[in-house]
C-alpha cells in the first residue's frame, strides 16, 4: 500500500461514516424521543432531507472550487438575496407583460446575470488589487446586502407565478425539482474540477501558488472565473428556492455564507486551498442537514441545532488535523 | 598572544551525523581583542561548527573553552548565557516593534504587577546604541531601518550580555560599500573592548582588511590557521582547495550550434547591472558567485518574474521582451528554480499532473484533460530520468530531493524548450542522484539544448560547466572557458577582486 493511502482513505471515508452514525442516532433516539408516528428513515423524510439540503449545497460546490482555488466567499448569501429579488420583480415588469408564461426563462436569466455580474465584480477586484479575498468579500457581502435593502426597504418582494411554482414543486422519479438541481451542480462541478484544465489549475494554485506562475499558469483568470462561478450558483440556488416560494424578505441569505463554509470544511476541504473534494462537500452538506433534521426530529429548538453543530465542526476538525499529523508521521517513516 | 587566556577555545570538535563526519576534529581559538577569520567552500563545516557552538548540536567529542572555563551548551540561550553571541546572516527582527523592544525581547525590563519599565528599556538600549554609534534612538521602528542598520540593531542585541566572542556569519552579504565601512568600525570598536571575533567570510578583500588570523575547514576537518599578515590569497585559497577534487571536469566535447540566448547590458535596479553573456545550443554555461550576487535574479529576469531597468534579451537573435513566466514558456525558456518545494513543484499534486502542468491546456480532448496522453508523458520521461516513484499517482511531495528535481527537469523537458536554466540543481540531494543530475544536464547538452547553471557549489560548476561567468555583487566579473578557469582564479574572480587583478 502506498503510504498516505490509510490515512487519506480515513479522510476520505469519515464524512460518510458520521452520516451513517448521525441516521443510526436518529433513528434510535427518535425511537424514544420523537413525538412523531413516523420512524427518521422514512422515504418522505428522506427526499425531503434532498431538497433542503439544496439552496446550501448547491452554493457549497462553488465554495468548495473557490477554497480549493485559496480564496474564500462571503458575499454568497448578499447575492442570493439580490437574485431572488431580481428574479420575483422582473416577473412583474410591464415590459415583459406581453410574454405570459415566456417572462419565465426571462426572469430566470437576469437573476442568473446577476449572480455572474456580482461574483465577477468580486473576482475583478481580488484579482486586479490583490487584497484579500476575505476583505474583498467581507466588504462586498455588506455592499451587496445594502443593495438588497435599497431595492425595497424593509418589505418583502413577493410574487407568485403558479407556472413557476408547479415546476418547483414537481418530482421527477420521486425527487423534487430542486434536488435534481443539487445533483445536476454536483455532476457538473465535479467534472469542472476533475476533468477539465481550469479545475486542476485551480487545485494547483491553491496548493502552491508560485509553482503554479512559474509553469506559466494565469492565477486571475481563474480566480475570476471561480468566482463566477460562485455567483451563478449563488443566484442558482436563490433561483431554485424562490420560484417555490414567491416571496423574499431583505433579511433571506444572511449566515448563508458561514452555513455553506461550514459543510464545506465538514467535506474536508482546507481552508489555505490546495485539497478539497466535491464528493466530500455533497456529504457536508447532508450531514448537515441530518443534523439539523434529527435534532429537531428529537425536539430539540433552533438554539440546541446551532450549539451541537458548532461543537461537532470544531470536534471534525481537531480529528482530521490529527489525522494530518498521523499522515505526515506515516510519510516520514 | 600565545601567554595569554584564549577568549574561546575549541579543542577536537567531533560531530557525526549517520553517514557523515561533518566535522573531524576542529581545534582553534580566539584570542580577545582578535578578529579571526573562518574560512570554507560551502559543505566545508562552518555551519555546522556555529550550530556546535551555539548549542544547536552537542558534539561527540572535544571540549570548547570560554577563557579557562570548559563550557557545555546545551541551548542557544545557555550559549549566550556563556558569552557566546551570533550574529546571523538572515536577520529576525519584529520589524512592527521598536529598536529597545527588540534588543530586549523576551527580557524586557519589568516593574512591579509585571508592567514594563519603559524608561530603564529606552536609557539601557540608548547605552548600547551609542557605544555603536548608530544614527537611530530606542525608538525607532526597526521596520524604518536600512538593512545596516537592521544588522546594527542585531549587534546591539548581542551587546546586552557580557560578550566573550562574537560571531558574525557573512555579515556583509547584503551590505553596501558604505554600511560596511560601518560595520567594520563597530568590529574594531568590540576589538578595542577585548572581545573575540570569528568572522565568517567568503570574500577575501574583507578578510584579508578586517582579521587577525585565518583558520581554514576543509570537508569537516581544520586545515590549519595563518596569520592573515604572513599569507596571501592564495595560499588561502590552497588550503581552502586542498587535493584535486574528484570531480572530472567536464570533458565531453561536441559541437556547438547557434546562439539561443543572448543578454546585453542587462541592469535589474540595484540587483545587478551591465550583465553581458550569450548561451549556445549544445552549450552549458555556469553562474558562479556568491549568495546574493546577483545570479538567480539575472534567472528570474529571463523567466519573466522580473522587469529589467535596462538592456536587452535576444532569443534566436531577435530582440525580445518577457513579462511573465507564461511568454518565457512560450517562448521557450524554462526556469527549474532555486526553491523546488517553494516554487517547482505542487507537492500536494500527483506526479503526473505535476509533470504536465505548463503543456496541461495543449492536452485537451474537448473541454476535458486528455489523461491518457499525461499518462504518456510522464511514462516517457519517467525512462529517460530514471525517476523512482511507485507510479504517477504518487503525491511529489512523498518523493526523495532527487526525484522531485528530476519531476521539475521532466516538466520542461517534455515542452522541449530552447532554453533550460537551472538554479542551484542539486541544493538538498544526496550525492548518489547529484552525480545523475549531473550527468543528466551533460547529456541534455549534448542534445542540443543550450542549458544554463546557476550553482554556489564550486565542483559542480566546474564539474558540468563548458563556460563559467563569475559575478560578484550584481557584476559580472569575469568569463571563463572550462580550459583556462582554474579553482583559485574563480574564487578570486567572485571575491570581490577587480578583473584587472584576477587576469
Amino acid at each position: 500500500m502506498q503510504p498516505g493511502t490509510l490515512s487519506s482513505f480515513l479522510k476520505r471515508g469519515a464524512i460518510w461514516a458520521f452520516i451513517a452514525a448521525e441516521l443510526v442516532f436518529f433513528t434510535v433516539a427518535g425511537e424514544f424521543l420523537s413525538v412523531s408516528e413516523k420512524t427518521f428513515m422514512d422515504i418522505d423524510n428522506m427526499l425531503l432531507l434532498f431538497k433542503q439540503s439544496a439552496p446550501i449545497g448547491i452554493i457549497a460546490m462553488g465554495m468548495t472550487i473557490i477554497m480549493v482555488n485559496g480564496n474564500i466567499d462571503l458575499s454568497v448569501g448578499a447575492i442570493y438575496a439580490i437574485s431572488a429579488i431580481v428574479l420575483l420583480d422582473s416577473l412583474t415588469w410591464p415590459v415583459f407583460a406581453g410574454l405570459g408564461d415566456g417572462v419565465i426563462p426571462v426572469a430566470w436569466g437576469l437573476a442568473l446575470l446577476s449572480g455572474v455580474a456580482l461574483g465577477a465584480l468580486n473576482g475583478l477586484i481580488v484579482w486586479k488589487t490583490g487584497v484579500d479575498a476575505f476583505i474583498v468579500t467581507l466588504g462586498s457581502m455588506l455592499g451587496y446586502r445594502g443593495l438588497v435593502f435599497m431595492y425595497n426597504g424593509e418589505q418583502p418582494t413577493s410574487h407568485l407565478n403558479w407556472t413557476l411554482v408547479d415546476f418547483a414543486e414537481a418530482q421527477w422519479l420521486g425527487l423534487h425539482t430542486s434536488t435534481w438541481f443539487l445533483l445536476g451542480v454536483t455532476a457538473a462541478i465535479w467534472f469542472l474540477m476533475n476533468r477539465t484544465v481550469h479545475g486542476r489549475n485551480a487545485y494547483a494554485i491553491g496548493n502552491n501558488r508560485s509553482a503554479a506562475v512559474n509553469a506559466g499558469i494565469r492565477v486571475g483568470p481563474h480566480m475570476m472565473i471561480n468566482f463566477m462561478i460562485i455567483g451563478f450558483l449563488a443566484a442558482l440556488s436563490a433561483v431554485v428556492f424562490y420560484s417555490e416560494s414567491g416571496s423574499v424578505n431583505p433579511n433571506d441569505g444572511e449566515l448563508y455564507e458561514l452555513w455553506v463554509i461550514t459543510a464545506v470544511v465538514l467535506g474536508g476541504t482546507k481552508l489555505t486551498g490546495g485539497a478539497g473534494s466535491i464528493v466530500s462537500t455533497f456529504g457536508g452538506v447532508l450531514a448537515i442537514q441530518l443534523l439539523r433534521k434529527g435534532l429537531t426530529h428529537i425536539g430539540a429548538d433552533t438554539e440546541t441545532v446551532n450549539l451541537v453543530i458548532g461543537l461537532i465542526l470544531i470536534a471534525v476538525l481537531f480529528l482530521d488535523r490529527q489525522l494530518n499529523v498521523k499522515g505526515k508521521e506515516e510519510l516520514k517513516v | 598572544m600565545s601567554d595569554r587566556t584564549p577568549a574561546l577555545r575549541l579543542e577536537g570538535i567531533v560531530k557525526t551525523f549517520p553517514g557523515v563526519r561533518a566535522l573531524d576534529g576542529v581545534s582553534f581559538d580566539v584570542m580577545p581583542g582578535e578578529v579571526h577569520a573562518l574560512m570554507g567552500e560551502n559543505g566545508a563545516g562552518k555551519s555546522t561548527l556555529m550550530k556546535v557552538l551555539g548549542g544547536i548540536y552537542q558534539p561527540d567529542e572535544g571540549r570548547i573553552f570560554v577563557g579557562e572555563v570548559p563550557a557545555v551548551m546545551t541551548s542557544p540561550l545557555e550559549a549566550k548565557a556563556k558569552g557566546i553571541v551570533f550574529i546571523h546572516q538572515e536577520l529576525s527582527l519584529a520589524e512592527e516593534l521598536s529598536v529597545a523592544e527588540n534588543i530586549y525581547l523576551g527580557e524586557l525590563p519589568r516593574k512591579r504587577f509585571g508592567l514594563v519599565d519603559w524608561a530603564r528599556l529606552e536609557q539601557q538600549t540608548n547605552a548600547i546604541l551609542a557605544k555603536l554609534r548608530v544614527g537611530f534612538d530606542a525608538k525607532t521602528r526597526v521596520g524604518d531601518l536600512s538593512i545596516a542598520n537592521q544588522q546594527m540593531v542585531e549587534i546591539a542585541r548581542a551587546l546586552t550580555v557580557e560578550a566573550k566572542a562574537v560571531i558574525f556569519d557573512e555579515p556583509t552579504a547584503s551590505l553596501t560599500d558604505a554600511e560596511k565601512v560601518v560595520l567594520f568600525d563597530v568590529i574594531a570598536g568590540l576589538q578595542a573592548q577585548g572581545v573575540g571575533i570569528i568572522y565568517i567570510s567568503h570574500r577575501m578583500e574583507e578578510i584579508f582588511k578586517i582579521t587577525d588570523r585565518i583558520s581554514v575547514l576543509r570537508d569537516g576537518s581544520y586545515r590549519g590557521t595563518v596569520k592573515t599578515a604572513e599569507t596571501d590569497e592564495e595560499s588561502v585559497t590552497q588550503l581552502m582547495i586542498g587535493r584535486k577534487l574528484d570531480l572530472s571536469r567536464n570533458e565531453i566535447h561536441h559541437a556547438l550550434g547557434d546562439v539561443a540566448l543572448e543578454v546585453r547590458g542587462l541592469s535589474c535596479a540595484d540587483l545587478y547591472t551591465d550583465v553581458s553573456f550569450e548561451v549556445r545550443r549544445g552549450e552549458v554555461l555556469g553562474f558562479y558567485g556568491l549568495v546574493g550576487a546577483g545570479r538567480t535574479e539575472i534567472a528570474e529576469t529571463l523567466f519573466g518574474l522580473r522587469d529589467p531597468s535596462a538592456g536587452q534579451i535576444l532569443l534566436d537573435g531577435r530582440d525580445t521582451v518577457i513579462r511573465s513566466p507564461a511568454a518565457a514558456i512560450a517562448l521557450g525558456i524554462s526556469l527549474v528554480p532555486e526553491d523546488r518545494k517553494g516554487q517547482g513543484l505542487v507537492l500536494g499534486m500527483n506526479c503526473r499532473d505535476n509533470m504536465t502542468l505548463p503543456q496541461v491546456d495543449d492536452l485537451r480532448a474537448g473541454p476535458f484533460v486528455a489523461e491518457g496522453a499525461e499518462v504518456a508523458i510522464f511514462d516517457q520521461y519517467r525512462d529517460r530520468l530514471d525517476i523512482r516513484t511507485p507510479g504517477w499517482k504518487q503525491l511529489a511531495g512523498n518523493l526523495s530531493g532527487g526525484n522531485q528535481q528530476k519531476i521539475v527537469i521532466g516538466k520542461w523537458l517534455s515542452m522541449h524548450p530552447n532554453v533550460l536554466i537551472v538554479d542551484e540543481p542539486t541544493r538538498g540531494i544526496d550525492v548518489g542522484s547529484k552525480s545523475e543530475i549531473h550527468n543528466l544536464i551533460r547529456e541534455l547538452a549534448a542534445q542540443g539544448y543550450a542549458v544554463i547553471v546557476i550553482s554556489s557549489e564550486m565542483p559542480e560548476i566546474l564539474h558540468v560547466s563548458d563556460r563559467i561567468v563569475a559575478m560578484y555583487s550584481g557584476r559580472i566579473m569575469r568569463t571563463f572557458t572550462a580550459e583556462e578557469v582554474t579553482e583559485d582564479k574563480l574564487i578570486q574572480a567572485i571575491s570581490g577582486l577587480t578583473p584587472e587583478n584576477v587576469a
